[in-house]
């Protein structure tokens, strides 16, 4: 990319941020997380046992605003794009500019919303693993559901429909996803299972980010675990890159998808 | 108290015998005194003579010790088995040994080589040893009334059938180890057929299999010991009238590491210890009129697993915080109390403000039951799908022990020794 893309990605990408920060939703959700997790540390008894509650809470919460939140803007955004596309700007640089626009605040309101009340507790330094593990998980998160809500306000014209698939494609992925690994589980149990369990969680992001959770939390029984494929991957730093690597995957693929999309949209 | 009298009585008695009457002489072994050898010393003792072996290292033959002695090494005194022997062996009551470092045993597969073994012999005392990279460190054969004290056992074992016990007694009465250490064995320490002993202040730390590991030992006592990152934790068999106080219970790792595993164990109590970062802090089969209270269950991955044929056992005035899970068991039935405990996933109200909650609290999660038939499924831990099956499951409960609960579950942690946590 020449210079001055550049320069025009980065300026979308402030004309987004600036518009995201007058919109009160980005604040509002800073707020509720903050709100959400001072609660869960002053009224659940601690760090030690909020930390698994947000944990929840995360891998619920994160996926389905970063949803909301891009397919909306997108929609919304739509008279603004094809504004700027009848000026000389190329359509990468914009849609990198409007992805780093979304993603970036979205992931700064997550963090804020999460680390300003934990910090305040104290628990930066008595939990330092665990929040840095929540933390990590949650702006993975919100990067790769900016990465498929992009995909599907691409690809859904309509924004009520944009919106329905956004709901369900959450509803999927943080619930009924997990029901049919349950299901499969029963219904093949007298096979060896563990293999193939942990390619089911890199199939589903919110899985990987949760898997991610659960080193960090669950060590302890993740090592009580018999089989030996499941000690490797859940007891060193090997689980932990893999889990990593596959949510960034989950990221850039999608991404990907949507700027080809973009780039061939006829506004 | 009794093992004093009986010690006092011992000593009288032997020292009535003429030849050693008021000639208690101390014979020095090492460059420039007495004797070249220790077993020549000991030879040329009489009973309750001081040997006292200056620094160096001493390659000999092992010794045998068949008269009543106080061995004394100085600081630096080796005795170095070269790879191919025991160092000491006790045969007489009443012997004393200290100061030494004991190495370098070898392994035998047709012996329990030890660098110390006391055999038949009762009234020892054993304090302030190095044994390192010993096959068996001590070994206490139908032996009794010994105090083991302050010892280092160092072993740098990586698999169970090349390696020995750190301590290991057998058919022994009335012995008492204290503020041992002991690294790097098979057993850190090893009971088997002891009675009336006393186990204090020790650490079992880093050991191939079992930190402590007993059978059929009854009426022993085990207290303020730390067993810490052994392979499978402790083990404790076919045993009654058992005391474990205040030990601390850590890093036991593996499907098939515990913190402790109880398996045959009556009439006994487990009170004040700690169990942190273990795959199972407890596992009770066949645990029968079990007392475990005041206990801390920290972050394992499950508290407590208790099978169906554990009966009348009793587990109150615990705090349950950060485990996984924090009970499992494998019947619908319970036949053991949980009452009074600290349990961080209750919800319950306190209306009445008298720091019991109103509604009881049942501590087998359904998903436990679910693992517990279906491993893989472990990896769903903290799926929101899961917590929504469990809150039907609290709501409307058909699957989960419904009579394993706790009726009267605390607001607030018990107060342990081990502070708040």
């Amino acid at each position: 990319m020449s210079d001055r893309s550049v320069s025009t990605g980065v300026k979308i990408l402030g004309y987004q941020v600036r518009d995201l920060a007058r919109s009160r939703a980005l604040g509002g959700y800073a707020l509720a997380l903050a709100l959400a997790t001072w609660g869960l540390v002053h009224f659940g008894g601690g760090t030690a046992r909020a930390l698994p509650s947000l944990a929840t809470l995360v891998v619920l919460v994160v996926p389905l605003v970063s949803l909301l939140v891009t397919t909306s803007f997108v929609h919304h955004g739509g008279d603004f794009i094809e504004l700027l596309l009848s000026h000389p700007v190329g359509r990468r640089p914009l849609f990198l500019g409007m992805y780093l626009g979304l993603a970036l605040p979205l992931g700064a309101a997550f963090l804020a919303g999460v680390l300003i009340p934990l910090g305040a507790s104290g628990a930066l330094s008595t939990h330092a693993n665990g929040v840095a593990t929540v933390a990590l998980a949650g702006a993975l998160l919100t990067a790769v559901f900016t990465s498929l809500g992009f995909v599907i306000a691409l690809r859904a014209t309509d924004p009520a429909r944009a919106m329905g698939a956004a709901l369900l494609v959450w509803l999927a992925a943080a619930v009924l996803y997990d029901g049919a690994v349950l299901l499969a589980a029963y219904r093949w149990a007298a096979y060896p299972l563990e293999t193939p369990m942990l390619v089911l969680m890199a199939l589903n992001p919110v899985d990987v980010a949760r898997v991610l959770v659960v080193m960090a939390l669950d060590a302890s029984a993740m090592m009580g675990y018999t089989g030996a494929i499941f000690q490797d991957f859940f007891g060193g730093a090997v689980g932990r890159a893999l889990a990593i690597a596959c949510l960034c995957a989950w990221t850039i693929v999608p991404a990907w998808v949507a700027m080809r999309d973009f780039q061939r949209k006829d506004f | 108290m009794r093992a004093v009298l009986i010690l006092l009585a011992a000593l009288q008695g032997t020292q009535a015998a003429p030849a050693s009457q008021g000639t208690v002489a101390t014979r020095v072994v090492g460059p420039g005194g007495d004797h070249a050898t220790i077993t020549e010393a000991v030879q040329a003792a009489q009973p309750h003579d001081t040997v006292v072996v200056t620094r160096g290292v001493y390659r000999e033959a092992t010794v045998v010790v068949d008269k009543p002695l106080v061995l004394r090494g100085e600081d630096g005194t080796v005795l170095d088995g070269e790879g191919a022997r025991g160092l000491l062996r006790i045969v007489a009551d009443s012997v004393t040994v200290s100061g030494f470092t004991l190495r370098d045993t070898g392994i035998s597969f047709t012996e329990d080589r030890a660098a110390l073994l006391v055999d038949r012999a009762h009234f020892c005392t054993v304090r302030d040893l190095r044994v390192e990279d010993a096959f068996f460190g001590i070994y206490l054969a139908n032996s009794g009334d010994c105090l083991l004290e302050d010892n280092t056992l160092r072993a740098r074992s990586t698999r169970e059938t090349r390696s020995g016990n750190g301590i290991h007694l057998w058919y022994s009465t009335r012995v008492t180890l204290r503020g041992n250490r002991i690294e790097g064995h098979r057993d850190g320490i090893y009971f088997e057929f002891v009675e009336d002993s006393r186990v204090l202040d020790n650490e079992s730390v880093g050991n191939v299999r079992y930190g402590l590991h007993f059978m059929f030992s009854d009426g022993c006592d085990y207290v303020r010991n730390v067993f810490a990152d052994n392979g499978a934790g402790v083990a404790v068999m076919y045993t009654s009238d058992v005391l474990m106080e205040e030990n601390d219970f850590r890093g036991s790792l593996g499907n098939a590491a515990f913190g402790l595993l109880l398996k045959d164990i009556t009439d006994s109590e487990i009170l004040g210890n700690r169990f942190r970062d273990n795959s199972v802090g407890i596992h009770a089969e066949g645990a029968n009129r079990v007392r475990v209270a005041g206990n801390d269950f920290l972050e394992n991955g499950w508290a407590v697993k208790i099978m169906a044929n554990s009966e009348g056992s009793t587990i109150e005035g615990n705090n349950f915080l950060g485990n996984s899970f924090d009970v499992a068991t494998n019947s619908r039935r319970s036949y053991s109390d949980f009452a009074g405990n600290y349990w961080d996933r209750y919800r319950g109200w306190d209306r009445d403000a008298d720091g019991v909650g109103d509604v009881p609290f049942h501590p087998v999660r359904l998903f436990s039951l679910v693992v517990a038939q279906n491993e893989p499924a472990l990896v769903l831990q903290r799926s929101p799908l899961v917590a929504l099956l469990d809150l039907a499951e609290q709501v409307l409960p058909l699957l989960t022990p419904e009579d394993l609960a706790d009726p009267r579950p605390r607001l607030a942690p018990v107060s342990t020794r081990w502070g708040p946590s």
